[in-house]
């Protein structure tokens, strides 16, 4: 008989397919089977066991690596400021870890192998240890190998201290992740073959008919001459899609239908978790609207919206109240549109809620290639100075989307045409000749929707930022890649390249700016340290761990270093960091001998430090050769 | 004491009351994790963090062309494929032409060529090495200097010039497009043009543009995988080289209708 579970477990390490009727763990459970959104109660202690497991996704058997016999892993929930003791069992014939995503934990306790610790060895038990400041909603996934694609990650709840600022009446976790029945290591070496493996929306012989008829066929031709002549496609949006993704929501596919449900007049807070591999979802709720209260775990100041792009490993929470009784679809699309995973939150469980249609595939424009001079900052280019604000040169801008924003806090102008202070090397096809401040724009394929879509220039920290010093120093990092040999790199430098480290020094306030060179919308993670994002003269700006950078885009994170140790600092689309689009961050401590030749040093001056203006007009032009920061 | 200076607080104390208290020496900054653990243990997993993210080997086995032709000329079977094995850095690349004459029973062709292969531009690869030609006889051994690659508009590329161990120089270019007609659908036009810098009587081959090869394919890929294909081939021989076909009986241009497979894994 059908039935609505939809894990099947199997012993730990056996691998052998046994009918069990062990459930998911209460949080990840649909209505159906239990589920009210009222959670089980915190701990202190956690034991975690890391083994094989047969799971059923879709109807379908596939292996995966979990925590505790299901995917996803079990909540863990805590006490902001409390011990916590977590042992983990690892059954694997391989080393495994596991990193408490967003977490300050000292650094020998963050879970990444050759960067905090060596690893947790096979058939062996390690205890991870600590209290941390903070409260949340967070994750939890391994940084070994690729075991995290295979299921390795789980949902992790802080509780504050003291009363929670956000109350609500029910609520939820939703876990966004992307399934393939493939080994991960078998899809990475088929996009090492051809990086255009799973893209089934490229542009056609019927595309171009279309084109021709609605623009002509001079412009079409134009059109696909200018991509052409770039070896770049429109289409590259995501490098792996549907073609072998399932998309989950705690687990379950559309078909498995999760389920919550609710009480009109109530308040829900959904804790939105992106825990894929590749996939950054646009998240929505048709005909209802979104007030998010949190982000990467940290409250936000309440701000309304029917949808966002959520980056892999960013968090959002969101409070939700329906005030009619009829199902909703809580709907995650994959940002190139290939695939959505939808579940239902309705007045009471075994209701589905109708799926919308997935909508037209966005494409890229030149803008994205960082090529579009119609856009360009004239102001700059002249170096001319004009008071913090480019708006009356931004030609290409659309002022209207702008409402609502400090004009004379904008962090930067529109676009800066932009020297390279980078490695060239074969790994990076393309360069951002045109960046452009994207801190507005909600992301791709939502800038022409018929709704409200977040843009982090909306997002302020409900708490005043514990560090508002000027930075002392800005560094510049470039996020590169070649699609076509599927390479990618921070600075042109695979980390498999990189002779040293990133450097911060204890107790310094830097500004870290992030320029997006390649045609790709990477979410950008580091650990061990909240960052600000730079969204103009506020001493509110929102901390986040990851933050999403655009295509093209020119963005920056004011960061205290203050939390000694080494930190690793990585693209989150875990097959550009498998690729090597990771570094370390090492924060060192007070006094310590470092930095005599650390490139970064010398690129700003202490004497003039970064603050909210737009960054100096000459662009760095000193040379291309550097091969890494040390 | 607000809650956020209370949390910054407890950031900066936080790796204090971390620190073991052996840790006296000054760290290595990359290397903090060493006074924690296990020296050579932590070392070794270093090592693997750096050649996990960028450091892999991959290969692909590709055969472009394996298919059955019949036309003007006798029955042959072709097996046109390449393969590599390598980093990002440097591969091992083995590229194979065959092609057996089903009437004749013998092979036409039969070349092998093993080149070691490294980027020097954003799309190109420069590949070096040697070829071998079993078929036609009498064989010949062949140093091989080339360049692979995606040329601007999409024109996948492969020039390559080879000395034989007679001193005798020649060279090969090819070029491949694929239009998607739909998304699995795949029109794909190729051109291999031979040149000779002179005469080669024992191979008979002349000087100058000795063959060349237009080639029109339609795939369907069932996935990017496997893709079976119909089209047409015309060949033809030019200049001397004609000469010495014509001297065989032979038409100097054949068109040929193709099925075949296209697969990689």
């Amino acid at each position: 008989m059908l039935t609505r579970r939809h894990l099947l477990r199997t012993a730990a390490a056996g691998g052998v397919l046994a009918a069990s009727t062990s459930l998911l763990p209460a949080w990840a459970r649909s209505a159906t089977a239990g589920n009210k959104g009222i959670f089980e109660t915190r701990g202190n202690a956690f034991d975690l066991t890391i083994g094989h497991s047969a799971v059923k996704i879709a109807g379908r058997s596939g292996h995966a690596i979990t925590i505790n016999g299901t995917l996803p892993g079990p909540l863990i929930r805590f006490r902001e400021g409390e011990k916590v003791t977590l042992k983990v069992n690892n059954t694997l014939d391989e080393d495994t870890s596991i990193h408490w995503h967003g977490l300050l934990v000292p650094f020998h306790m963050d879970g990444v192998p050759g960067v905090s610790f060596p690893g947790i060895k096979p058939k062996s038990t390690f205890t991870y240890e600590f209290a941390v400041p903070q409260s949340g909603t967070y994750w939890y996934h391994s940084h070994s190998g690729l075991q995290e694609q295979m299921g390795h990650y789980g949902p992790l709840i802080i509780d504050p201290a003291g009363p929670d600022p956000v109350q609500a009446d029910r609520e939820y976790v939703l876990v966004l992740s992307d399934w393939s029945f493939e080994h991960p290591h078998k899809v990475f070496a088929r996009l090492k073959k051809d990086a255009a493996v799973y893209n089934f929306q490229q542009r056609t012989a019927g595309d171009f008919l279309k084109d021709a008829r609605e623009n002509g066929l001079g412009a079409t031709l134009a059109d696909r001459a200018s991509w052409g002549a770039m070896r770049m496609s429109p289409t590259d949006i995501s490098d792996v899609t549907s073609a072998v993704y399932t998309f989950l929501i705690n687990g379950h596919a559309t078909e498995d239908n999760w389920s919550a449900i609710f009480n009109t007049g109530e308040r829900i807070r959904l804790r939105i978790i992106n825990a894929s591999a590749m996939t950054i979802f646009n998240f929505r709720i048709p005909g209802l609207p979104m007030t998010v209260v949190a982000a990467d775990g940290l409250n936000v100041q309440p701000v309304e919206t029917d949808e966002f792009q959520i980056g892999v490993a960013e968090t959002y929470d969101v409070i939700v109240s329906p005030t009619r009784a009829r199902p909703f679809a809580l709907v995650a699309e994959s940002i190139d549109r290939s695939g959505q995973v939808v579940a239902t939150l309705a007045p009471k469980a075994g209701l589905v809620a109708t799926a919308p249609l997935l909508r037209e595939r966005p494409t890229l424009t030149h803008r994205d290639m960082g090529m579009d001079m119609s856009s360009m900052d004239h102001g700059s280019m002249a170096g001319m100075d004009h008071g913090g604000m480019g708006g009356s040169a931004m030609s290409g801008m659309d002022h209207s989307a702008m409402s609502g924003m400090d004009h004379g806090a904008m962090a930067m102008p529109a676009s800066v045409p932009q020297g390279h202070d980078h490695r060239m090397g074969v790994g990076v096809d393309n360069v951002a000749m045109v960046q452009v401040s994207r801190i507005d724009e909600p992301g791709l394929g939502l800038e022409s929707v018929p709704h409200r879509a977040l843009r982090y220039s909306q997002l302020r920290s409900l708490t005043p930022n514990p560090d508002t010093r000027a930075p002392g120093r800005e560094m510049e990092i470039h996020l590169t890649g070649n699609m076509e040999r599927y390479m990618w790199s921070f600075d042109g430098v695979k980390l498999s390249e990189v002779t040293g480290p990133i450097m911060f020094h204890e107790g310094e306030r830097l500004r870290v700016t992030l320029v997006n060179d390649t045609m790709m919308t990477h979410p950008i993670h580091l650990h061990g340290m909240f960052f600000d994002l730079v969204v103009g003269d506020t001493d509110h700006k929102p901390r986040k761990h990851t933050v999403i950078v655009k295509p093209a885009e020119r963005i920056s994170f004011d960061v205290t270093a203050d939390h000694v140790g080494d930190w690793a600092f990585h693209c989150h689309l875990l097959f550009h960091m498998h690729a090597g689009m990771m570094q370390v961050v090492s924060v060192v401590p007070r006094g310590a001998a470092a930095g005599a030749d650390d490139p970064y040093r010398d690129h700003t001056p202490s004497a003039t430090p970064p603050t909210d203006e737009p960054p100096p007009k000459e662009a760095p032009m000193s040379g291309m050769s550097h091969e890494g920061h040390r | 004491m607000t809650r956020a200076q209370m949390i910054a607080t407890i950031v900066l104390l936080s790796p204090l009351a971390a620190a073991p208290a052996f840790a006296q020496e000054t760290p290595v900054p990359g290397s903090q994790a060493e006074a924690y653990w296990d020296k050579d243990e932590f070392k070794a997993s270093q090592d693997a963090l750096k050649r996990e993210h960028g450091g892999g080997t991959n290969y692909m086995i590709l055969a472009d062309r394996l298919e059955y032709q019949s036309g003007e000329g006798s029955p042959a079977l072709l097996l046109e494929g390449q393969g590599w094995w390598g980093t990002d850095d440097s591969r091992l690349w083995i590229k194979s032409e065959i092609d057996y004459d089903l009437d004749a029973g013998s092979f036409e062709e039969a070349e092998l060529q093993a080149l070691w292969s490294r980027p020097i531009a954003r799309y190109f690869d420069l590949q070096a090495g040697v070829r071998h030609d079993f078929e036609p006889g009498p064989s010949r051994t062949y140093a091989v200097a080339g360049i692979q690659g995606l040329a601007p508009y999409w024109f996948e590329v492969d020039g390559a010039v080879f000395l034989s161990e007679e001193g005798d120089l020649s060279a090969r270019f090819e070029a491949e497009y694929e239009f998607l007609l739909t998304q699995r659908l795949v029109l794909q036009p190729r051109t291999e043009l031979n040149f000779a810098a002179e005469d080669v009587p024992e191979l008979e081959t002349g000087a100058g543009l000795s063959t060349a090869e237009l080639g029109l394919r339609l795939r369907y890929e069932f996935d990017r995988q496997f893709a079976p294909y119909v089209g047409v081939n015309w060949k033809a021989s030019t200049g001397e080289t004609a000469d010495f076909v014509r001297a065989r009986g032979e038409d100097t241009e054949t068109l040929s209708f193709v099925t075949g497979i296209r697969l990689w894994f």
